[in-house]
């Protein structure tokens, strides 16, 4: 069956701005039109959708463009405009003062990621030095105590809850006296949807009960048109002071989660992008929308980077951009990444590697890094700082002191200029649309 | 609950009313149609198809009477809906429990899906149909990956009063449903429902080893379940599912939470395979058969 793929189709709509020769109404209206199903696919609600596109046409054909901008880019400035407008232009950081008690609640529809986000948040947040707890007054669904206790105790943060208690409010009391001395109390709490009436009155008690200084509405980000309804009426009953979206990683986009956004103007400022307790990150318009638009983001990678505290100085970053790049380098690269976390969503970052990547390489990938990484290791200092001395016997004897063969010795040594090769098209590259393919291993 | 389905559709049967049966005049028709369809949570690529499937059907047909016209396109709607949620497979639980214990063998569900689209809720309500007509029942807790899921089916058990078979958390899945099977076999339990864990469809690894899973244990029906407010990713989810693991029917969740329906359509377009239930609400009773003819008359009333 020929469905046709998510995710590239953005990507691919501005790919043909670039590559078009003129700029012209009709190149407009396509890339409107273009703009407009990839909305529509990444589940953002169709009346938003049909105002986004009508504007960006309106905008990209009337308005003046100013001196030294091209036409081109100038339409990639709209369209990158218009999708942040109802995004927010600027992050809206989660603001903790130290010495302060902030009390966190979440709320959301049954299975969209409440507990396992009170946990990433909860070590979000330990992780910044801020003294962190957690409570559980979800006494509906079974297990969900359990659930929180063990992620708690795998980052080692304490929690407060009572299986057998009945009434939310009184834990959730019960525990904020618990913790009183403490920095960031999260409060996850049990699922329910806008239908399920006296449940939202429950929530409502709640949250009188506690009056939290935050009530995060966690967002399926596979939601689709219902996300605005439904969140409109979770701020009717507890008003929503930011939103969290999970399961950003696998094919869903989010739409959803944008939709409720421009529903209830509370700002996203969390994303859930695995299943690890550490796959959280700040939500950031700009470059959710550079993501959307398949442009990637050097600068949060770089972020990452410092987070990670990995031996990869900035300096020597610029270093690998500028070509000069040797097998030592790559091998501290493998070594960091390591440190990183998983290697695709490293990827995800790199300006103009964004959808290049099929399913599946990702994992393959990593797999085969380890087996590059003894190669590396069996081979002379010499040999890592100038591989181009590399000669046949030397191949057999790295071969054979790595457990490998030559070929896959051969392989590596390929992938590393190919490699390099990259590094140096990275920084030419003044617009990154028009990435390469990024070397992963074929097979 | 699918008012606003509805609602497109009658749009659409008094705009073709007035419109000749022509593929040009019934585009810019068609056109909002669909986007009617996305409102209500068909995904894009299943809205475009049943589009198409409009546009050659209608074009260059003879209408006469103005009360033709609309029968004809209310005919034709019908059909095509029909099409989409009719399968040729049919599963009736019982039926296959009841084929399987008179041969003295258990019927062994598989339950798969992404995370949060409520498996074992599900897991929980099939059991409690399947012990209200008068089966055994024995459940599997192959999620021993997720925090507390081991937790959560044994309070299900608990409430519904059947065993549960568990290793430890990290145990091997397809190791606990190997066992269930066993147990099932020696205790002449008519039915094995194995809980998986939640997996993002486009994991690999972890759809290697739900592949394994179902390889080890060969079950008699693999079921997906799908979150009824999914929106395009439903599609994706349905398909990555039946290409790598296979399934033979589908349970569609919290249909209560005022959802749109449309998601039914991407999936059964998808995978071709029936929607066994519908998930609606939250206690053990909120389960009920999904009835294909049911939905489109009450999406084109």
């Amino acid at each position: 069956m020929a469905l046709d793929r998510l995710g590239s189709s953005l990507y691919d709509a501005l790919k043909k701005v670039f590559r078009a020769p003129v700029i012209d109404e009709e190149t407009v209206k396509e890339l409107a039109r273009d703009i407009q199903r990839t909305l529509l696919q990444a589940d953002m609600n169709v009346k938003l959708v049909l105002e986004i596109s009508k504007r960006i046409e309106d905008r990209a054909l009337k308005e003046k463009v100013p001196p030294g901008v091209s036409r081109r880019e100038h339409v990639i400035k709209v369209v990158y405009e218009e999708l942040t407008r109802f995004l927010g232009e600027k992050p809206v950081p989660l603001k903790v003062e130290p010495g302060k008690r902030k009390i966190i609640m979440l709320v959301g529809i049954q299975g969209s990621g409440k507990t396992t986000g009170a946990a990433k948040l909860a070590r979000y947040f330990q992780k910044r030095g801020l003294k962190t707890a957690l409570v559980c007054t979800d006494t509906y669904r079974p297990g969900a105590y359990a659930q929180l206790q063990q992620l708690a105790n795998r980052i080692k943060i304490p929690i407060y809850g009572d299986p057998k208690a009945k009434k939310s409010a009184v834990i959730a009391s019960d525990g904020l006296r618990k913790f009183d001395d403490y920095e960031v109390v999260i409060i996850d709490t049990a699922g329910r949807h806008k239908e399920e009436k006296s449940l939202i009155q429950e929530m409502k008690m709640l949250e009188k009960a506690i009056r939290p200084d935050e009530v995060i509405l966690v967002i399926d980000g596979t939601i689709g048109q219902q996300a605005a309804i439904q969140a409109q009426a979770f701020h009717d009953a507890t008003p929503i002071g930011s939103i969290f979206v999970a399961k950003l990683d696998g094919s869903a986009r989010g739409g959803g989660a944008l939709s409720a956004v421009a529903a209830i103007g509370a700002p996203i400022k969390f994303i859930g992008t695995g299943e690890k307790i550490n796959d959280i990150e700040p939500f950031v318009p700009s470059r959710f929308v550079g993501r959307l638009l398949g442009m990637g983001d050097l600068e949060s990678l770089i972020e990452k980077v410092r987070e990670a505290e990995v031996h990869l100085p900035e300096k020597k970053m610029r270093a690998f951009l500028s070509g000069r790049f040797t097998l030592t380098d790559m091998y501290d690269q493998f070594e960091s990444m390591k440190s990183l976390g998983p290697l695709r969503h490293i990827l995800k970052l790199v300006p103009g590697l964004s959808y290049n990547i099929p399913d599946g390489m990702m994992e393959m990938a990593e797999d085969r890094l380890k087996k590059w990484k003894v190669m590396i290791e069996s081979m002379t200092p010499e040999e890592r700082d100038n591989p181009k001395i590399f000669t046949s016997s030397r191949v057999k004897r790295v071969a054979r002191g790595s457990g490998t063969n030559e070929k896959e010795v051969k392989e590596l040594l390929k992938q590393y200029s190919m490699m390099k090769k990259m590094m140096k098209t990275l920084r030419r590259k003044r617009l990154p649309f028009f990435g390469k393919k990024f070397p992963i291993p074929q097979g | 609950m699918f008012e606003k389905l509805r609602k497109g559709f009658s749009n659409l049967v008094s705009k073709v009313i007035t419109t000749e049966l022509k593929t040009e005049k019934l585009r810019p028709v068609l056109g909002d149609f669909k986007l009617s369809l996305i409102e209500n949570d068909v995904a894009v690529s299943v809205a475009d198809h049943i589009c198409e499937e409009m546009e050659q059907r209608l074009d260059g047909v003879q209408v006469k009477r103005l009360e033709d016209r609309g029968k004809i396109v209310r005919a034709n709607l019908d059909e095509i809906l029909l099409n989409v949620l009719t399968t040729n497979e049919k599963i009736d639980l019982l039926k296959r429990v009841e084929e399987k214990r008179k041969s003295n063998e258990p019927y062994v569900i598989l339950f798969v899906g992404i995370n949060g689209t409520g498996k074992t809720t599900s897991i929980a309500k099939v059991a409690n149909f399947l012990m209200r007509n008068g089966y055994s029942v024995v459940l599997a807790c192959s999620d021993t990956y997720r925090a507390g899921s081991i937790e959560q089916l044994e309070e299900h058990a608990r409430r519904l009063g059947v065993r549960m078979i568990k290793h430890n958390y990290g145990a091997d899945p397809a190791a606990v449903a190997y066992d269930a099977i066993s147990h099932a076999k020696a205790q002449g339990i008519n039915a094995v429902l194995i809980d998986t864990a939640g997996r993002i469809q486009t994991n690999r690894n972890l759809m290697n080893e739900l592949q394994k899973i179902k390889r080890v244990i060969g079950p008699d029906v693999t079921v997906l379940t799908v979150d009824a407010l999914t929106g395009n990713d439903a599609v994706m989810q349905a398909e990555e599912f039946h290409k790598t693991i296979g399934i033979d029917g589908t349970i569609l969740t919290k249909v209560d939470a005022d959802v749109k329906g449309g998601s039914a359509l991407s999936v059964t377009y998808v995978t071709k395979k029936p929607i066994v239930f519908i998930g609606t609400g939250q206690r053990y009773q909120d389960l009920q058969e999904f009835d294909p003819e049911q939905f489109t008359k009450m999406i084109l009333k």
